[in-house]
């Protein structure tokens, strides 16, 4: 529920027919007729987005219906009394100079120590010993690692947790999801091999567990990623792989859509639904806003990430389904675990322009609505027509 | 601490636009962030463009004549002031505050409501909505899903319906006599203060 502090649209919610016959008080839709009105739908709907739409919102933070005593959440607060700056104050102190040394040491000693860890590991011959060790570091780290973050997470219905040789998706708000998810079991990782410091880290974690890194020109080629992809996925023996679908960080309100390449790979899937609680702290990554580092920063100087994690059974592609209305499927399942709207935009419009087809879909359904019945009263009038104007 | 009354600041003539306009200041800040969002490169003044940047507007299929009701004939950008003015043409009825009476009528009343989707018919601004232009917005709407034939049909059953003078036009009041027919004439609202936010969460 979002309640901005100046609600600016209402919106009606029905569909485009709906909608219409609200707007057209003259005559109902069920003639199948056009009413010169019908065009106050589309610029009713045309400038509603103007003022706000759907898809730009889920690029910025959600709005909170109270202030949470975070700064960076105050965009429609003015000052209200002494007494909530004092309180303020005394948040940014805590927050500060308490939590944040605490929090980056953790962050420091949980990533060297994954480092170390699995390198060390790494120089083990491949065993059963090898893999329980393996596991042991990973979930270590990740745990002193959301320990540096203030991380409290509930897990729900842990008998659905993903198995080997599955695919876990699950929606994406933060690359913090990574460490939440990883908290509580062991996944291979699936991504781009980076230089730095993120580099480093994943050049290690290979060495002890497969994960699927893969070179900058080998994602471009999805024939090459899928098939890699796949054969990780048949040796059952491997751990499952972890993937979101929606390419990119999305602010936590809704489900975009799912890109259907992680659905044709094959194999068992398991949803997984993650919601943050926008009380404590944004968690959602403005990679537009804020880099890498300075998001960490904010993330450790925000008073917890609470956070919701949803096991879903499992799920497999029906026969006759493609795999976009599989992913489609999974999709909503996830967006109604997590209380999360669903939606069909396409996450990668945070980037780049609507499709033509888009508008073909518009007014695909704006003439069924009045051609309906069209179909027979215009062939009347156009064979007792006998002048052409 | 942080307040919002700094970034009123920023707005010019900002107590004028809520008088002429009727938006409470809440409203004006939140179309200014708005506003400012839009307007990528940061020049002050929003271009086509910057509209066609929205995905809600891209789909619709008369995008392009709402972008264009935004920009008077002749100019190419719109200030901040014009933006605010062509969207106080949305304001629900029911809020207008009372008027000290210089105004002759509120900017958002039904009439000026009409005016503004009967110029998105008449682009030539000659006061009347010709065959020609109807059958521009319907071929906007359907775009390729409907034939020549029946578009022109569609067209000449609406021009019987509404054409009282037998102009072979739709005037203003004739437009306005078609949508008068019901006792509860829907025109589209928008920004009521005292409700939330779409919700769905």
């Amino acid at each position: 529920f979002r309640a901005g502090a100046a609600g600016i649209i209402e919106r009606a919610g029905g569909s485009m027919e709906e909608e219409m016959e609200q707007l057209r008080s003259s005559r109902s839709l069920a003639g199948g007729e056009f009413a010169l009105s019908d065009v106050f739908y589309f610029y009713k709907k045309g400038v509603e987005s103007i003022v706000d739409d759907q898809v730009t919102q889920r690029f910025s933070s959600e709005e909170l219906a109270s202030w949470n005593l975070l700064t960076r959440t105050n965009q429609n607060f003015r000052y209200i009394s002494l007494r909530l700056t004092v309180i303020w104050g005394l948040g940014v102190f805590v927050r500060y100079c308490v939590l944040f040394p605490l929090r980056i040491t953790l962050a420091i000693i949980g990533l060297s120590w994954l480092v170390i860890g699995t390198t060390l590991v790494g120089f083990l011959p491949e065993s059963s010993v090898k893999n329980w060790l393996s596991e042991l570091v990973h979930l270590t780290c990740y745990r002193i690692c959301a320990r540096g973050l203030s991380a409290t997470i509930h897990y729900h219905n842990k008998e659905n947790k993903p198995q080997k040789g599955g695919i876990c998706v699950a929606n994406h708000t933060t690359p913090i999801d990574v460490v939440i998810l990883a908290n509580d079991g062991c996944y291979a990782m699936v991504g781009q091999i980076h230089g730095g410091l993120m580099g480093v880290i994943q050049r290690s974690m290979v060495r002890s567990c497969p994960h699927v890194w893969f070179e900058r020109s080998e994602m471009k080629d999805r024939h090459t990623v899928t098939s890699r992809l796949r054969a990780h996925v048949t040796a059952k023996t491997k751990l499952p792989i972890l993937i979101f679908p929606e390419g990119t960080c999305i602010n936590n309100t809704s489900v975009m859509m799912f890109k259907k390449g992680s659905f044709e790979i094959g194999g068992t899937i398991y949803p997984v639904a993650i919601k943050y609680d926008p009380r404590f702290g944004d968690a959602f990554w403005n990679s537009s806003k804020y880099n890498m580092v300075s998001y960490l920063l904010r993330m450790m100087t925000s008073w917890a990430i609470v956070v919701n994690v949803w096991y879903l059974p499992p799920m497999t592609i029906q026969d006759g389904e493609d795999a976009a209305q599989f992913a489609n499927r999974v999709k909503s399942a996830i967006a109604e675990q997590g209380g999360l709207l669903d939606l069909a935009w396409d996450g990668g419009l945070k980037r780049g322009k609507v499709k033509d087809s888009f508008k073909e879909e518009q007014q695909k359904m704006y003439s069924s609505i009045i051609v309906r019945h069209d179909d027979t009263n215009s062939s009347n009038s156009c064979s007792g027509n006998t002048e052409e104007q | 601490m942080g307040s919002s009354s700094s970034s009123m600041d920023h707005i010019p003539n900002a107590e004028e636009l809520m008088q002429e306009t009727g938006f409470s200041a809440a409203h004006l800040l939140r179309l200014y962030e708005r506003f400012e969002f839009l307007d990528k490169d940061q020049t002050g003044e929003l271009r086509p463009e910057d509209f066609g940047a929205i995905g809600g507007l891209a789909l619709n299929p008369i995008g392009d004549r709402i972008i264009s009701a935004f920009f008077s004939p002749g100019q190419e950008t719109v200030d901040f002031p014009s933006f605010v003015r062509v969207l106080a043409h949305f304001r629900p009825n029911g809020t207008n505050r009372t008027r000290n009476g210089t105004q002759q009528e509120p900017v958002n009343s039904r009439t000026r409501k009409l005016k503004f989707a009967f110029q998105l018919y008449d682009q030539d601004r000659d006061g009347k909505i010709s065959r020609a232009e109807l059958l521009q917005v319907l071929r906007a709407m359907l775009g390729i899903q409907v034939t020549e034939e029946q578009l022109q049909s569609i067209a000449e059953r609406a021009i019987q319906e509404a054409d009282l003078d037998r102009d072979d036009a739709i005037s203003f009041d004739e437009f306005k006599k078609v949508q008068q027919v019901s006792p509860h004439p829907q025109t589209p609202t928008k920004e009521t203060p005292l409700h939330p936010t779409e919700g769905g969460r």
